[in-house]
């Protein structure tokens, strides 16, 4: 765990109430893709986590969709304003544990982190398929940084605006996609939903209300198959079978 | 001039009177691998019970200006697990003075947990939690009650050879009261305080936010408050006083003493700042120096 202060670089709509905030500073705490960071802002007495989407040597980049007030609040960040972050908190997806072909499954904004997956699975040289899940076409992002990084990538949404309308276990109905693990980020429905339809092994990412985002507080514990763990720490990302729903 | 930031509590020397809060620095062992953790006054383990307990579900964390409400419950592995593991893992990181936290939901509960941590070799200060506002029929039913504050503290000083802190709720309208009955009972200290029992609800999904409905607050808001109570036992008192509630800087520290605390919990500060007790720490004696302040000891009760 690092506490650094970035400069923000830019911080632009991607989608509505969705933004892509580009941030330079010390990312050497941040190792892997399925970590998160701890956003302060001003004003606000607790932090907020959002997920690693991008990161190098001097970057980091979050997409974030705006919740509430704290959310707003960095969503008016501009380029040049600071924003001090807690860096290298949480696990990280599992990469080794996909042998050649990755399903990767997205639900709004938490397709954010399946992109540095991504890039992790391809400079591994793995076959990635990603499916995207949005609740119309104007929501739909990322899809095209996906299809450079070499990914084949469907889309569901659910009023049918574009791509196939449903959800993105309707895509994997549909389609016959080929995989040995799949990985899955969004909301705890769409994530249960798609615990219960796709079959063979995966993990998740989950989301939930934090304290302290480092594993102290014990804020944020759930109740999985191996007992009480905290989704900020032993998470945000779990193995399929360890979660209770 | 070198400052003296040590204190005494109960014939316990502690470098510097900071201390982590119960319930937000974890069995200290979680940060470890992030600051020297020898640097701090003390450390004030995670509250635990007899059994295992996950707490509650969640969401158990609810963000309020100056502060936040927390409704965890209690989660700990059991006092078993906490004076067999946590405990030893613990000392061989941390030379320092080890608070253990105990909540129970019965006399025979709280007696059984305190004779357990009174026999763990790595634990110096017994705090007994009367002032948990997040488990039903315990917790704090017995801290706002004269005769059951009273009661706790006598069956736990019987079982006891190490200082006894008895961990006060805000949530009474006599906290002297409560306070003078565990010094009566024999209590050798009090910490005060714990979280304010508090509520916010989502207005766009008309519920609460936290699923348990209400839980404690606490935060910078409530420092004010805490700091009028421990002004006030304190001075009531004779027995040593740990202060707590929204402390989050240097000058809540000093202030903190001054009103009467001989030691000083920092909470909530720690989950938006991980770091907050060492840097408190490091900024003392810059502070001291501005003040004409040449030992802590000197300023405790100062007011």
């Amino acid at each position: 765990m690092k506490e650094v202060t970035f400069t923000v670089l830019e911080n632009d709509p991607v989608a509505p109430r969705t933004f892509r905030m580009k941030l330079a500073g010390d990312t050497s705490a941040i190792c892997c893709s399925g970590e998160f960071v701890q956003v302060a802002v001003e004003g606000k007495f607790l932090r907020r986590p959002i997920s690693v989407h991008d990161c190098d040597w001097e970057t980091l980049t979050l997409v974030y969709k705006v919740v509430g007030e704290g959310t707003a609040a960095l969503s008016a960040k501009r380029p040049g304003d600071k924003v001090n972050a807690l860096t290298g908190l949480g696990n990280s997806f599992d990469i080794d544990a996909c042998q050649g072909r990755a399903l990767l499954l997205g639900g709004g904004v938490g397709t954010a982190p399946l992109y540095l997956l991504a890039k992790e699975l391809v400079a591994q040289s793995k076959e990635i398929t990603v499916i995207l899940g949005f609740n119309t076409a104007e929501e739909v992002m990322l899809a095209d940084r996906f299809e450079e990084l070499g990914a084949k990538v469907y889309i569901a949404t659910m009023d049918g605006s574009a791509g196939t309308k449903g959800f993105v276990t309707d895509v994997l109905r549909i389609k016959n996609v080929s995989y040995d693990y799949f990985y899955a980020c969004g909301p705890k429905p769409m994530l249960k939903a798609v615990c219960a339809a796709v079959r063979g092994s995966g993990e998740v990412s989950l989301e939930e209300r934090m304290g302290c985002g480092a594993g102290f507080c014990y804020g944020c514990s759930i109740q999985t198959k191996n007992g009480p763990r905290r989704v900020c720490k032993d998470g945000p990302v779990f193995k399929k079978e360890e979660l209770l729903w | 001039m070198v400052k003296d930031l040590s204190v005494e509590l109960c014939g316990i020397r502690l470098k510097n009177p900071v201390i982590p809060a119960s319930g937000t620095f974890g069995f200290g062992l979680e940060l470890a691998d992030d600051m020297d953790l020898d640097v701090l006054g003390g450390i004030s383990l995670k509250g635990t019970t007899l059994e295992a307990r996950y707490g509650n579900p969640t969401p158990r964390i609810a963000e309020c200006d100056g502060g936040m409400i927390n409704s965890v419950g209690l989660q700990n592995p059991g006092i078993d697990v906490l004076v067999n593991e946590k405990v030893p893992a613990l000392r061989k990181v941390y030379g320092g003075c080890v608070v253990a936290n105990i909540s129970g939901f019965s006399l025979d509960e709280y007696r059984t947990c305190c004779a357990k941590a009174d026999a763990c070799e790595g634990i110096d200060i017994i705090e007994v939690n009367i002032s948990c506002p997040n488990v039903h029929n315990g917790g704090m039913a017995f801290g706002t009650d004269q005769a059951s504050a009273a009661e706790v503290t006598r069956t736990v000083k019987e079982v006891c050879r190490k200082p006894v802190f008895i961990k006060l709720s805000p949530n009474v309208t006599d906290i002297v009261a409560i306070a003078r009955a565990c010094e009566d009972a024999g209590a050798d200290g009090l910490t005060l305080v714990n979280t304010f029992l508090g509520m916010r609800i989502d207005i766009a999904r008309r519920k609460p936010v936290i699923a348990n409905k209400m839980g404690g607050y606490s935060g910078r808001a409530v420092f004010p408050v805490a700091l009028r109570m421990v002004y006030q036992v304190a001075h009531a008192c004779r027995i040593p006083v740990m202060g707590c509630g929204g402390v989050a800087s240097e000058r809540d520290v000093v202030e903190m003493m001054m009103a009467g605390a001989t030691a000083v919990q920092v909470g909530a500060e720690n989950l938006r700042n991980p770091f907050a007790c060492p840097q408190i720490i490091d900024a003392l004696p810059g502070l001291m120096e501005e003040l004409g302040i040449d030992s802590l000891k000197e300023i405790i009760s100062a007011v």
